[in-house]
């Protein structure tokens, strides 16, 4: 179970000295426990004391950092089973996969594909993170060759290969960058834990399908003192994806209810298994893996190696993991207040949404792609939906009219008229007897909004 | 120090909901003792029921309706090539005619409509109303005295609507009951209540805890999902029915719908974003699937028979 602020108070000097920036111990360890400030600004802590909390405050999965300087992405760091009881930590990565024996113009356009894609939701820019880049070739030089290319690219690097030697080649080109080392299995953890501590990188422990095993390898490592290790169970597709599950649940609660020392790593998952011996199209191949994909991020997959770049399978992927991800203690919420589009002056049509942050953002997208002029009030709903605050009265004639006050929107057009959401409707006279503006109940979706301005307005 | 699997003890378990009787060959729904099949093997696989429409339904996305086009018109071809075709294992008959706003249809026409369908195919069926709640409990009425004895699934009982009055139907005609609350854990509670008040058992109520789709809030979901399904298994006797997942909902957000080449075709964003909103549901413990794709509906089928293995 996460760390309480009781369990963090206990340990800290209980002066209540203030210099942490808390007027007291037990604000500031309560900050501490829900991950909100840095144990450092503590200053009354002997260096003893600071490890003993630390040991405390260490999540139940490892966060691990891969990559450097702005290569850097942080992995696991989870503390709960559920993210209603906190949050979940660290987005899980999307790490694509790119092998050593492409020709070079097919290389460097998969590179350029996996750097460039994006996907925008809710004014969040959802990006893939990483390059595993697979020793397909099975030669030495070539995956060394390889990784030397990828030292160009921005993103964090993941090198896949079981053979030390092929290992040893690549880290001596990119062994600075911090790379992943995937990885270390039953046959070969002797010389990769070597190599891990040579060159400071974290390491992927991969044992498929026996988490007795993993458990004992894990140990290995540890006893080495390598600190930064990611268990990969192994993943299964087809019938075999009900194993993968049960391995990464198990692991899971090994490492946050058991405080397992083996198990307390970030998990990997490789959904790119699905394109191995596909007897299906590419189409169906694609489906697989994101359906395998969306399966391990909702159980606790820390981070993932994909194949497909299709962005029609990568946008679902995306989705659910910003979706998985929000902090559920704070709403997704937007400012609320007045807003601006396009070329405005005193004649330009006003319209109404909520703070929700999904609907402003989508109102925006749409306001900007149609082209639109005008003012965009934004409602303070708590963060909830044109329909949820309609249901839950947020949305009410009370609060448009003190938004029109505050916003000084009168000041600034001379119309009294306003559109609101179709889905508004309901609360449609209550604003018109409390703002004494007029009020046109516009269409249910935004993206009709813009021509519904420039038409009717 | 072993490695041994971490199993508990969960002191309460899943009732268990037969849906299909008479006519009809019966599916399970729930059941379980356990949260994972390495903790306890898991009763009963997961279930799909294939939506069906009183009406040619004209807002159904391009993808869905270029497989149902040639049977619209009659629900019961409908249902029968959802059955045939597309292998589901349930049909889900939504009255949607019988709207106010829509062909205002009594519920003497819906109940030719149940019947029907019952003549078409031999899997159990859900019926569902329009959603409105004057209407909605005279027509689930009529319907059920026409499906009498076939354990259908009546969708829904909820706050909004004379739910006594449908609680009523199903405990005179032998059918269960969908209890449906709005991503409320209380509310759910308290729904479960007044229906068992009524007259109906664990074993005749099923909870739909609402599937907000991916991307439009599945996050809420999932809390309320998970947190539903934990309480089950500690012995919440209010909360231990089988739950079902409007799937269909994930068609409602435009990454499902919406043309857009930066986003690639259709075809293929509309079939996994409903596979991705009903795949999360069932990792949070759901047991039925009202869905629309034949090509979702086969994956999520296929994933969730390998979870009770
Ligand atoms: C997710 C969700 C929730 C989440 C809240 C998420 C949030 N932050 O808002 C939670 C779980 C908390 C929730 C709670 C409730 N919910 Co709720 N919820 C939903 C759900 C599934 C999706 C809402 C959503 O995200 N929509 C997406 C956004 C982008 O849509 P939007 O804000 O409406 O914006 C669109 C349009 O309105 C329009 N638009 C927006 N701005 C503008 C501006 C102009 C000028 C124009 C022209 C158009 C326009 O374009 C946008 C894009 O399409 C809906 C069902 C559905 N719609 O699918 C139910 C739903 C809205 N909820 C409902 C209810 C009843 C409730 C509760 C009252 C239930 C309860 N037990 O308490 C509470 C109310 C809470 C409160 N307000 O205090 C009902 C409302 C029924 C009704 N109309 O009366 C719905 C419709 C479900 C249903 N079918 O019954 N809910
Ligand atoms: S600096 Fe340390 S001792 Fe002083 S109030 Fe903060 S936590 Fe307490």
């Amino acid at each position: 179970m996460a760390v309480t602020a009781m369990d963090v108070y206990r340990l800290l000097p209980k002066t209540n000295c203030a210099k942490c920036g808390e007027a007291s111990c037990m604000a500031f360890a309560t900050k501490l426990s829900e991950k909100e400030t840095d144990l450092e600004l503590c200053t009354q802590l002997s260096a003893n004391e600071a490890d003993k909390l630390a040991d405390v405050l260490a999540p139940a999965v490892r966060e691990i950092m891969i990559g450097k300087g702005n290569k850097a992405m942080m992995v696991g760091g989870d503390e709960v089973l559920y993210r209603y009881e906190l949050t979940y930590y660290n987005p899980t990565p999307l790490v694509i996969d790119i092998s050593d024996d492409m020709d070079p113009a097919e290389f460097e356009e998969r590179v350029k594909k996996i750097e460039g894609t994006e996907f925008e939701r809710t004014g969040e820019l959802l990006t893939l993170d990483a390059i595993a880049l697979r020793n397909k070739s099975g030669d030495v030089s070539k995956f060394k060759e390889a990784a030397e290319k990828l030292k160009s690219s921005k993103l964090a690097l993941v090198l896949c290969s079981f053979d030390p030697e092929a290992m040893k080649a690549a880290l001596e080109a990119v062994g600075d960058e911090r790379p992943l080392i995937y990885g270390a299995t039953e046959n070969n953890i002797e010389e990769m834990a070597a190599l891990a501590l040579e060159y400071n990188c974290p390491i992927a422990l991969f044992v498929p399908n026996d988490l007795e095993k993993m458990k004992e390898l894990s140990r290995i490592l540890r006893t080495k003192g390598i600190k930064d290790i990611i268990l990969d169970p192994g993943t299964f597709v087809n019938d075999g994806i009900g194993d993968t599950l049960d391995n990464f649940v198990m692991m899971r609660r090994l490492a946050v209810e058991e405080r397992d020392d083996d198990f307390r790593f970030p998990i990997l998952g490789v959904p790119a298994i699905a394109w191995l011996d596909n007897g299906e199209d590419d189409i169906n191949t694609a489906i697989k893996e994101a359906t395998i994909a969306a399966t391990l991020m909702d159980k606790y997959a820390d981070m993932m190696i994909i194949h497909g770049t299709e962005i029609w399978e990568l946008i679902p992927v995306l989705t659910l993991r910003q979706s998985v991800y929000t902090d559920p203690r704070k709403p997704q919420a937007v400012d609320p207040g007045l807003y601006e589009f396009g070329e405005i002056n005193e004649d330009s049509p006003v319209a109404l949404t909520t703070n929700f942050a999904l609907t402003y953002y989508t109102v925006e997208g749409d306001l900007k792609a149609g082209k639109a002029n005008g003012y965009l009030l934004v409602l303070d709903t708590e963060g909830r939906a044109v329909d949820v605050s309609v249901a839950g009265s947020q949305f009410n004639g009370k609060a448009v009219a003190d938004l029109i006050k505050e916003t000084g929107i009168e000041d600034k057009v001379k119309t009294r008229k306003m559109v609101i959401p179709g889905l508004g409707a309901p609360v449609s006279g209550e604003i018109e007897d409390e703002s004494g503006w007029e009020i046109l109940v516009g269409p249910r979706d935004s993206s009709a909004l813009a021509d519904f301005l420039r038409e009717k307005m | 120090e072993e490695f041994s699997p971490p199993i508990h003890e969960y002191p309460g378990s899943v009732a268990e909901v037969q849906l299909g009787a008479g006519s009809r060959k019966p599916v399970f729904l729930g059941g379980q003792n356990a949260l994972y099949r390495f903790e306890e093997p898991q009763p009963n696989p997961p279930v799909v029921t294939f939506d069906v429409f009183d009406i040619p339904m004209p807002g159904l996305p391009k993808p869905i309706r270029e497989h149902f086009e040639d049977v619209m018109e009659h629900p019961g071809d409908w249902a029968k090539k959802a059955v045939k075709d597309f292998g589901a294992n349930m049909v889900t008959i939504h009255l949607i005619g019988t709207g106010p706003k829509v062909m205002d249809k009594t519920p003497q026409q819906a109940a030719a409509d149940i019947e029907e369908v019952l003549q078409a195919v031999d899997v159990p069926l859900v019926i569902g109303g329009s959603g409105d709640p004057q209407k909605d409990p005279i027509v689930l009425e009529a319907a059920a005295a026409a499906a009498e004895d076939e354990r259908c699934l009546l969708a829904s009982a909820n706050m909004d609507l004379d739910y006594k009055k449908v609680a009523k139907a199903a405990v005179d005609y032998n059918h269960a009951v969908l209890s449906w609350a709005i991503t409320d854990i209380n509310m759910q509670k308290t729904l479960n209540k007044y229906l068992m008040k009524e007259g109906l058992t664990q074993n005749d109520i099923v909870m739909d805890p609402t599937t907000c789709a991916l991307g439009y809030g599945i996050e809420f979901s999932i809390d309320v999902i998970t947190r539903t399904r934990l309480a089950a298994l500690k012995g919440d006797t209010d909360l231990q029915m089988p739950m079902s997942s409007g799937t269909t909902n994930a068609w409602g957000s435009r990454e499902a719908w919406m043309k857009k080449e930066e986003w690639g075709p259709t075809e293929y964003r509309g079939p996994i974003w409903e596979i991705v909103t009903g795949l999360t549901m069932m990792l949070c413990g759901v047991d039925i699937f009202m869905m629309l794709h034949p090509q979702s509906v086969k994956m999520l089928r296929e994933i969730g028979e390998t979870f009770t293995k």
